[in-house]
C-alpha cells in the first residue's frame, strides 16, 4: 500500500506493508533515533511528533499518518540540540537510554505550555520512564533550562 | 498481533459490512489491541469518518468514537460540566503520547474491568450508540457481550449534578487499584451515585439510598448549624457543642457508606486484596461525598 506522508518536512513516499507501525517505518526511512523500549505501550522511548502532537510510534500504524507531517527528533536539530546539550550539561541523565523520547516529549511541553510549573513537568513527561535518574535530574535540568531561556543566571 | 489488510472505509455503512466478518477488528487508538496474539485480517480504521469531534449543545454532549483520551482530558465544556471530574479521570492513564491515540470508542467498547473511563461515564448520564443496535444506556451496554456492531458515538445527556473522581493507583501511571465516581443531582430530592471500578471487575453504578442522601445531607446542615453556633458562642463551649452533633451525623454517614460497600463485590489482584479495596471503596466514597458537600471541586 502506497503511504505517503511529510517526513521531517520533506515529502516522502513509500509502498509499505498494510500492518507496518510508525515506528518500523521510520526506522526503515534511517531515523534512528526513534528507539523501541517496550512492548506495551508504555515508556514513551518511540514518542515522535503526528501533526505536531506527541505520540507513541510503536502503537500506531504507518497508514494512520497518510497525508500527515511526522517530525523525529532528526527534524527538529535546532531545538533538540539546544535542550539535549543543555540538559547533558546539566548531568541531568545517566545512562541516556531515555532521552531521545525525553526530549521529544519535553519540546512538545514547551510548545504547549511555554512556562510550565514543576507539577505541570511531572505530568507532562509521566509517560517517559527512566530506570536510572529517578526523575529528579531531569525534573531540575528542565527547570534550570527554562530559567536559562529566560535570561536567568543557572546553568 | 499482526495486521494483514488495512481498510479506511468512507462510511459508517462500509465499515460495518466490513466488521461482519469474523477476522475483522475495528482499529480504535489500537493501543490494547496490539498488546493480543494472533492475526486480524481486515483492520477497520474509522478514521475518516468525522468521529474525532465533540459537540455540545444545551441538552447534551455527543462524543465521537475516535476522539481521543487527551481531547476529553482538554476539552472545556465537559470540564465545566463534570467540575474538572474528566481530567481527573484520564490524566493518569499512562502519558500524554498515549492519551493521544486512545480513543473513547476503544476504552469503552473494551469494557475493561480497570476502566477509569468506564467509571466515571457511569457516573453521568451516558448513552452509547451503536451502528446497529441503536442508542442503549452505558450500564446496559457494560453488561452486554462482544459483538460485530460499531460504537459510533457516546451522547452524554445534560442534568444538574456535580460530580467528583477519585482513583486510587500504587504509582502514578500504573493500572488504578480501585477507581471511585461520586455524583449528585441537584435539587430537595436529590438522587445520589456511586461508581465503583477495578474491583478489578467492571465498574458497577449504586444509587445511594435515600439513608445516605439524608445522612450526607444531615452532615451538611449540621456543619453548617455548628457554624453558626460558633459566631456567637465563646470558643470552647462552640466546640463542645458541635462535636456531638457533627459525630453523630458523620457516624451515621460512615455506617451508611459501609452497608453501600458491602454490596459491592470485590476480588483480589496482584494490585490489592478484595479487603484492602473494601476499605479503599470505603474512604473514596466518604472523600467524594466531603468533596461534593463543601464544593471543593476544581
Ligand atoms: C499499557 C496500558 C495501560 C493502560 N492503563 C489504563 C488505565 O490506567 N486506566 C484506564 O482507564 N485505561 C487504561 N488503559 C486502557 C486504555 O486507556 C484504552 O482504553 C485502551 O487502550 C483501548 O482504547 P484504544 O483506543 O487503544 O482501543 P483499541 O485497542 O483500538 O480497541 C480495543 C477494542 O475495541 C474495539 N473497538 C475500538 N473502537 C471501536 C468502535 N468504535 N466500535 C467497535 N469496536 C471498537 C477494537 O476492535 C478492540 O477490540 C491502558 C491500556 C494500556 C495498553
Ligand atoms: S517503545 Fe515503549 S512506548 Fe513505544
Ligand atoms: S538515564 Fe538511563 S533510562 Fe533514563
Amino acid at each position: 500500500m502506497k503511504l505517503s506522508m511529510i517526513l521531517n518536512g520533506r515529502k516522502t513516499e513509500e509502498e509499505i506493508a498494510e500492518g507496518m507501525t510508525l515506528y518500523d517505518f521510520l526506522r526503515s526511512q534511517g531515523c534512528s533515533s526513534v528507539k523501541c523500549g517496550c512492548e506495551t505501550s508504555n515508556c514513551g522511548l518511540c514518542t515522535v511528533f503526528l501533526n505536531e502532537k506527541p505520540v507513541l510510534s510503536c502503537s500506531v500504524l504507518a497508514m494512520r499518518a497518510q497525508g500527515c507531517h511526522v517530525d523525529t527528533l532528526e527534524g527538529l536539530q535546532e531545538e533538540a540540540k539546544e535542550f539535549g546539550t543543555f540538559i547533558a550539561n546539566q548531568g541531568a541523565e545517566q545512562c541516556g537510554f531515555c532521552n531521545p523520547g525525553m526530549i521529544m516529549n519535553a519540546i512538545a511541553l514547551f510548545r504547549e505550555i511555554p512556562d510550565p510549573t514543576a507539577e505541570e513537568i511531572k505530568e507532562y513527561l509521566a509517560g517517559n520512564l527512566c530506570r536510572c535518574s529517578g526523575y529528579e535530574g531531569q525534573l531540575r535540568g528542565i527547570l534550570n533550562f527554562l530559567d536559562w531561556k529566560k535570561g536567568g543566571v543557572r546553568e | 498481533m499482526k495486521i494483514k489488510q488495512y481498510v479506511r472505509p468512507a462510511s459508517l455503512e462500509e465499515a460495518y459490512e466490513l466488521n461482519q466478518k469474523k477476522s475483522a477488528r475495528i482499529l480504535g487508538g489500537m493501543l490494547w489491541m496490539r498488546l493480543g496474539r494472533g492475526m486480524v485480517q481486515t483492520a477497520v480504521d474509522l478514521s475518516g469518518l468525522g468521529l474525532d469531534q465533540i459537540v455540545e449543545t444545551q441538552e447534551e454532549f455527543s462524543i465521537g468514537s475516535m476522539v481521543t483520551l487527551r481531547t476529553l482530558e482538554q476539552h472545556e465544556g465537559l470540564g465545566r460540566y463534570t467540575q474538572g471530574a474528566m481530567r481527573e479521570a484520564v490524566h493518569s492513564i499512562v502519558g500524554v503520547q498515549f492519551r493521544n491515540l486512545a480513543t473513547v470508542g476503544g476504552s469503552i467498547w473494551g469494557r475493561f474491568g480497570f476502566s477509569d473511563v468506564l467509571t466515571l461515564f457511569l457516573a453521568l448520564d451516558t448513552w452509547v450508540e451503536l451502528y446497529q443496535g441503536g442508542l442503549v444506556p452505558l450500564a446496559k451496554f457494560a453488561e452486554m457481550k462482544k459483538d460485530n456492531d460499531i460504537l459510533v458515538r457516546l451522547i452524554v445527556k445534560k442534568r444538574a449534578q456535580k460530580t467528583v473522581y477519585l482513583s486510587f493507583r500504587n504509582t502514578r501511571t500504573d493500572f488504578p487499584v480501585l477507581t471511585c465516581a461520586v455524583c449528585m443531582e441537584n435539587g430537595p430530592e436529590a438522587q445520589g451515585y456511586a461508581v465503583i471500578g477495578a474491583r478489578p471487575g467492571r465498574a458497577l453504578c449504586f444509587a445511594l439510598g435515600r439513608e445516605l442522601s439524608d445522612a450526607a445531607a444531615e452532615s451538611r446542615r449540621s456543619t453548617s448549624s455548628a457554624r453558626g453556633l460558633q459566631k456567637d458562642m465563646p470558643a470552647e463551649r462552640a466546640l463542645s457543642e458541635s462535636v456531638p452533633i457533627e459525630s453523630a451525623a458523620s457516624e451515621k454517614l460512615e455506617l451508611a457508606v459501609r452497608e453501600l460497600v458491602q454490596k459491592v463485590p470485590m476480588g483480589s489482584n496482584m494490585r490489592a486484596s478484595a479487603e484492602y479495596r473494601s476499605h479503599l471503596a470505603e474512604v473514596l466514597i466518604r472523600r467524594g461525598l466531603k468533596k461534593l458537600q463543601e464544593g471543593e471541586l476544581s
